[in-house]
């Protein structure tokens, strides 16, 4: 596949989040060892690995969905704590998009995208609303507004969802396993979207299994297993030369052809 | 039976209606209260309100009626019989409406409250409209049911001197000695509040499905 959106250069821009010696248990499981990440603002990184390395895991942790039990995790300056005041911080920079979409059923697809302005950020009703239309209209799904999810389709849904979370204008969004649950020809209207979200210069975790996307957008591939990071590198290296013999293994297997 | 008499059943009727509304708007602001701490994720709230709803659906709503009525009045807090069968109403209805929505608020999937938190919505309005308007239509069948089950248990009432509709077809049919129509007509007047909310119960939960459909 061609690549249409350059590998950004960001060595220079500050660390947007950083996790650090982060760790996770659920009971006597380890979910997250060790975890040792740094984001720089307008980087783009996939997430990928077997189900059950903590890939969900480890970005739920990040706006704090999940409580990690050791380790630090600093989100655009701030340093998520048990005070409220930095988790509200950080949930104000990160937006989430998530993999059955989880949009409010009692509400239209208008009212979903103007709810969480019009209560966390405090903006007027027109304001929310002019937002709100601005982005249905960015991810093309203006005509839908005063639709009830339901009666979307599932790509269409997500982009709802997408356009949801962007009009809380945050500068960082986790994507967790956004077309997992779409129906094939569904998936690429998704894509798209996120690929237009990329290109516009927005910070991106995404832990997704489209590797076509990895290669076009990701300036990083991250590959985890049981809990840990195996293994970081730029898509062409990830795909092309992988030192781990577990990234072979995997890339061998989502990667074969039928 | 002549008009007077039928007069008397109606005024009796008025009282079983507005114990019944007493009970079941007193009882749902309480059933919200114990619901949310039943759902508080803070382990002394939830143990509180599991405590009252096991008490109060542990025990019989006539013994529940006694207690508030003879027992008070045995510590001093001599209360009329008409603020005594509400208190007991409210309490009663307060745990089991708790229950009930206890109930649909756990049904409501997860990933909502998660979609909720990751927008920034804080607790208040995470429940207020996010959760609750779900919970409420999940537990729109259940909760009719339960409104009828109390309209027709504040015939109870009548065993502490409340004049509601039972006591005063007792009272009547022990007037005119014709108990089978007295209590004809007043189980048609039970039916008659009853029927009508089961068909409303039902209307709203088709029409919330189409909603959500």
């Amino acid at each position: 596949m061609t690549r249409h959106v350059p590998i950004r250069d960001t060595a220079t821009a500050d660390p947007m989040i950083v996790m650090a010696d982060v760790e996770k248990w659920y009971g006597g499981f380890k979910a997250l060892s060790a975890i040792n990440l740094s984001v720089r603002r307008g980087e783009r990184i996939v997430l990928c690995g077997p189900s059950g390395s903590g890939k969900s895991t480890l970005i739920r942790c990040i706006n704090r969905l999940e409580v990690c039990q050791k380790g630090e995790i600093r989100v655009g300056g701030t340093r998520l704590d048990d005070d409220g005041h930095s988790i509200d911080a950080v949930r104000r920079e990160v937006g989430m998009v998530f993999q059955h979409f989880n949009l409010f059923p009692h509400m239209t697809v208008l009212q979903n995208c103007m709810l969480a302005p019009m209560r966390a950020l405090k903006v007027s009703r027109r304001e929310a609303e002019e937002t709100a239309r601005r982005l249905l209209d960015r991810v093309r799904i203006s005509e839908q507004a005063d639709k009830y999810p339901a009666q979307l389709s599932g790509g269409q849904q997500q982009r709802v969802a997408i356009a949801r979370a962007l009009c809380m204008r945050p500068s960082v969004m986790l994507f967790d396993e956004p077309t997992s649950a779409l129906d094939p020809e569904m998936v690429k209207e998704v894509l798209d979207t996120m690929i237009g979200l990329a290109e516009e210069g927005m910070t991106m975790i995404c832990v997704t299994h489209e590797m076509g996307f990895a290669r076009q957008v990701a300036d990083r591939v991250i590959f985890m297993a049981e809990g840990s990071i195996v293994e970081e590198a730029p898509p062409d290296t990830f795909f092309t030369q992988p030192r781990h013999e577990r990234t072979r293994k995997f890339l061998g297997e989502i990667l074969r052809p039928y | 039976m002549g008009l007077g008499e039928f007069l008397f059943l109606l005024t009796g009727l008025k009282w079983t209606v507005a114990l019944s509304a007493i009970g079941f708007v007193c009882g749902a602001i309480g059933g919200l209260a114990i619901a949310l701490m039943r759902t508080s994720g803070m382990r002394p709230l939830e143990r509180l309100a599991a405590g009252y709803i096991a008490l109060f659906q542990g025990t019989p709503l006539l013994m529940q009626l006694f207690v508030v009525y003879y027992g008070l009045a045995l510590v001093g807090l001599r209360l009329s019989a008409w603020v005594a069968v509400s208190i007991g109403f409210t309490l009663h209805a307060s745990a089991y409406l708790g229950e009930i929505w206890r109930g649909s608020i756990e049904a409501v999937p997860r990933g909502q409250t998660e979609a909720a938190s990751a927008l920034n919505l804080k607790y208040v309005s995470r429940m207020k409209d996010v959760v609750l308007p779900q919970a409420i239509r999940i537990s729109l069948p259940a909760t009719v049911g339960f409104l009828v089950q109390l309209i027709k248990g504040t015939s109870l009432a009548s065993i502490v001197g409340f004049t509601e509709l039972a006591r005063a077809g007792n009272i009547v049919s022990n007037q005119i000695f014709q108990p089978l129509l007295v209590f004809g007509i007043v189980g048609i007047l039970y039916f008659l509040m009853c029927w009508p909310l089961s068909l409303y119960g039902s209307h709203l939960e088709r029409r919330f499905a189409v909603a959500s459909r």
